[in-house]
């Protein structure tokens, strides 16, 4: 057992991770059980088939038939919530803290009782069908689907998490079940509580819970490495609409390689500080290079800028929205501009304080909530440890400006990118 | 710690109408400010339709003091944030900060409040924003459904039946003097709250907003009342049909309670029972779980000033556009003709008054709560009397609350989507 910093982190004998910490300035607890699986450990014909799995999640134990935990949870007051990404599925309720080993009790359970009711899976599949035929009405989904294919020929960060619609049509329910049996065990999950409890009851109770959970499983090694990119790739997508959008994105370093910190303060001047959530959440970027670049110039209507920390090497990623009466062609030769003078003219000192000052207001945002916190540790177990969370100011202070060029040089490079453009076609 | 109320809410009202509130919370080195002024599209003519939320975001372009750079480099060196957005009845705004810059945010926010220059460059490329963003809604099914079934739901010449954020012929006819003739009639200290949450002395907080707004003067329209709502007697619906789409978008609703009806926390426990509740509530169980219609199918009552609406929303496949309003109106005739059972009611209640404590964890959560107390007279002891409020809600009182307000034949219904649904 490790205590830094009023974390407490441990490992149980069946291998699950856990992390508690107290915060009493509410009286309210957050409980989240992490699972080491997502759209990173998909291939075709299994898209989405992590994000099928979480729906699942929700869809009874003889314990818990379907529908109960959720209402159970909402008599005591508490959210309840499953997300799935590329590198992770998580569960979360925050709840009064009086009642938070209910979400204890419904996440022990449901690691290894869940049922995939073959007609529940049915109903799930046109539910998830709709999921994403919503998604695809929003031209940027259908966009950043198709740049990030381009992007990763090989690893499956190119697949979106919802899955190609030719999988969600013939997945089976068998297949949706060994999957659960393969990646929901102790030794692929990490809990984390976050709350106005007690340290040492909370390890009680967790251990309590999940202590006799003892099917430790043989986890797939994830073998997929995307080559090295060699030259620009380029996608379009063309659509009824009248709005244009552009999209570029980048070869980057995971969250663990020194460079992704010179890329977080590349991407503070270039777009503004991104928020502490995965939800964005982010500041108002006009004073940033790239909003004086285009949307005050009147080219581009928005520009945004975003680096998610990942297990492997994914992209950064650059949006603009185009202003009726532009072109995409002049938007990105705009952007492709402030690109190069960012390598000739170097960010400033100024430009890295403000930064840091940024994403020292952001964490005192972000720990206001019991439920913010826990998933930014959750969040940085999955692809470093909770250090990093803890150190993130030290290791951006640390940036230069000297690194943050270099960072410039080397990966915003056009051979290191992927275009994207949106055409609409008048319907 | 304890539920806000008297003991810890300061209240001040300033000699030229502003009322100040406070709260200390000193969990975290950060501060919010909330608060509103009474000026909105209420105040515009139909004609003018965007013109109040063209104003309200027209006023952190520059100032007298300050130019738009100066304003957002100033923000975002400290990261900080500062808005203001302008809404049907009331204009509001909102700060966030360290409280270290307080001074510095409040000295921004009543500069872009008080002494907005409306430069010409920079309304022309706000509205170049705003046209951009009008386009995206013309082929955005769920605000295109949205904006069909306000335009059905309320009278023509009514506030609520117009788009908030106007349309392309009245926002491209909207001149920099129409903005800044809008600011000066209407924009002053008179009914303006301004509520403070964070890690700063009650007493600091009340000496800065009144340092910032104290000595302000300025104007405010005369309101006349807002044409009658009728009840709705009949099917009104609309179909709008965007090429290229996947999925159908689907708001079905009512003119519903003002804040200040007597039946408006009735309405909030027959909403929950209908569309919230756990995930969703009924419709979530019958239009999601049970047919797998939809991904989401949900409700909610809007409240406010005036008869905001009580819809229900769904996003569903093309084809399954009948069956989903089918279904709808289905579980809208269960909650009208059949009382809900014990069971269901108490579930409901504890859920409502059980997760309080998470709607007040954070600074902006306690900030919204003073707000809504302040706004509709709730009293400063609303929230310690909440659970009193919800717990003695009756059976009945769910169901002529659903009779009142809901009808399963007759309703307004907003459709986007492909052709041909």
């Amino acid at each position: 057992m490790k205590e830094t910093n009023g974390f407490i982190k441990t490992r149980m004998s069946n291998g699950m991770s856990v992390l508690v910490k107290e915060a009493h300035a509410a009286p309210v607890a957050s409980f989240w059980v992490w699972y080491r699986v997502g759209s990173r450990n998909e291939y075709t014909g299994i898209t989405g088939i992590s994000h099928w799995v979480e729906h699942m999640l929700f869809k009874g134990t003889p314990t818990f038939p379907k529908g109960a935990a959720e209402k159970a949870i909402a008599r005591e007051g508490g959210t309840f919530n499953g997300m799935t990404w590329h590198d992770f599925t998580t569960y979360l309720a925050t709840l009064p803290a009086a009642r938070i080993e209910l979400a204890l009790r419904i996440e022990a359970d449901r690691m290894v009782n869940a049922l995939f009711d073959s007609d529940e899976v049915a109903t799930e599949r046109t539910v998830i069908m709709s999921e994403r035929q919503g998604a695809e009405n929003d031209p940027e989904f259908l966009l950043n689907e198709e740049v990030m294919a381009a992007a990763f020929r090989v690893h499956p960060y190119g697949n979106d998490t919802v899955g190609h619609m030719c999988d969600l049509e013939t997945m089976t329910r068998d297949q949706l079940y060994a999957h659960y049996r393969t990646y929901y065990a102790p030794n692929n999950a990490l809990a984390i509580a976050v709350g106005d409890f007690e340290a040492e009851e909370m390890l009680r109770l967790i251990d309590q819970h999940f202590g006799g959970i003892t099917d430790d499983t043989d986890i797939p090694p994830m073998t997929a490495t995307e080559p090295p990119q060699k030259g620009e790739r380029r996608v379009t997508v063309e659509e009824e609409g009248n709005v244009a959008y552009l999209q570029m994105v980048f070869r980057m370093p995971t969250a663990k390689e020194p460079d992704f910190f010179a890329l977080t303060a590349l991407d503070a001047a270039l777009t503004g500080a991104s928020g502490l959530t995965f939800f964005g959440g982010g500041l108002t970027n006009k004073s940033s290079r790239l909003y004086k670049a285009l949307v005050d110039t009147e080219l581009a209507a928005g520009i945004s800028g975003t680096s998610i920390p990942t297990v492997d090497p994914y992209v950064y990623d650059l949006s603009a929205t185009v202003r009726a009466g532009h072109t995409l062609a002049e938007v990105e030769a705009a952007l492709e501009r402030e690109l190069a003078r960012v390598v000739d003219e170097p960010v400033t000192q100024e430009e890295l304080t403000k930064a840091i000052k940024q994403a020292k207001a952001q964490f005192a945002y972000s720990s206001e909530s019991v439920t913010g916190q826990a998933l930014w540790i959750g969040f940085s177990e999955i692809f470093a440890d909770h250090t990093w969370y803890e150190n993130y100011i030290t290791n951006l202070s640390a940036v230069t400006v000297e690194d943050v060029q270099r960072a410039a040089r080397t990966y915003l490079k056009p051979s290191n990118r992927t275009v994207g453009w949106y055409v609409p076609k008048e319907g | 710690m304890a539920i806000p109320g008297p003991e810890d809410i300061v209240r001040h009202e300033l000699s030229n109408g502003i009322t100040v509130l406070a709260r200390e919370n000193h969990s975290s080195p950060s501060v919010v400010i909330g608060g509103y002024l009474p000026v909105g599209a209420y105040d515009e003519q139909p004609q003018q339709a965007g013109l109040a939320v063209f104003t309200a975001s027209a006023l952190m372009r520059g100032t007298t003091n300050r130019t738009f750079e100066q304003i957002y480099e100033e923000l975002e060196s400290v990261g900080a944030s500062a808005g203001v957005s302008g809404g049907t009845h009331t204009t509001g705004f909102g700060t966030r900060s360290l409280v270290e810059d307080l001074p510095l945010v409040l000295d921004i926010l009543a500069d872009a409040l008080r002494h907005p220059s409306f430069p010409h460059d920079g309304v022309e490329k706000l509205r170049g924003e705003i046209l951009t963003s009008l386009e995206e809604r013309a082929h955005d099914t769920r605000r295109m459904a949205s904006l069909t079934f306000y335009e059905l739901a309320y009278p023509e010449g009514h506030p609520y039946a117009r788009s908030l954020s106007g349309y392309a012929e009245t926002v491209s006819e909207l001149t920099r003097d129409a903005l800044a003739g809008f600011y000066a009639g209407g924009y002053g200290p008179q009914g303006m709250v301004v509520v403070v949450v964070g890690a700063v002395e009650t007493a600091v907080a009340l000496a800065q907003v009144e340092a910032a707004f104290g000595d302000w003067e300025g104007n405010s329209y005369e309101r006349v009342s807002l044409p009658e709502v009728p009840r709705i007697t009949e099917v009104r619906e609309r179909a709008v049909s965007i090429p290229g789409k996947t999925q159908s978008d689907i708001v079905l609703g009512y003119p519903g309670p003002a804040r200040c009806e007597p039946d408006f926390m009735d309405a909030v426990v027959c909403n929950t029972i209908l569309g919230v509740f756990g995930m969703m509530g009924r419709l979530g169980d019958n239009v999601r779980d049970k047919q797998g219609l939809a991904y989401y199918s949900f409700s909610r009552v809007a409240g406010g000033p005036g008869p905001g609406p009580w819809q229900v929303i769904a996003g569903v496949n093309p084809a399954n556009v009948d069956p989903a309003i089918t279904s709808i109106r289905e579980e809208i005739r269960r909650i009208c003709e059949t009382p809900v059972s014990e069971r269901e009611l108490a579930d409901n209640k504890a859920f409502i008054t059980g997760s309080l404590p998470l709607r007040l964890e954070t600074n902006q959560g306690v900030a919204r709560s003073i707000l809504d107390m302040e706004r509709y007279s709730l009293g400063l002891d609303y929230l310690q009397r909440y659970a009193d409020l919800i717990g003695s809600i009756t059976i009945e009182q769910v169901q002529a609350v659903a009779q009142r307000w809901l009808h399963p034949d007759a309703y307004a219904l907003g459709i986007a989507g492909p052709a041909a649904t």
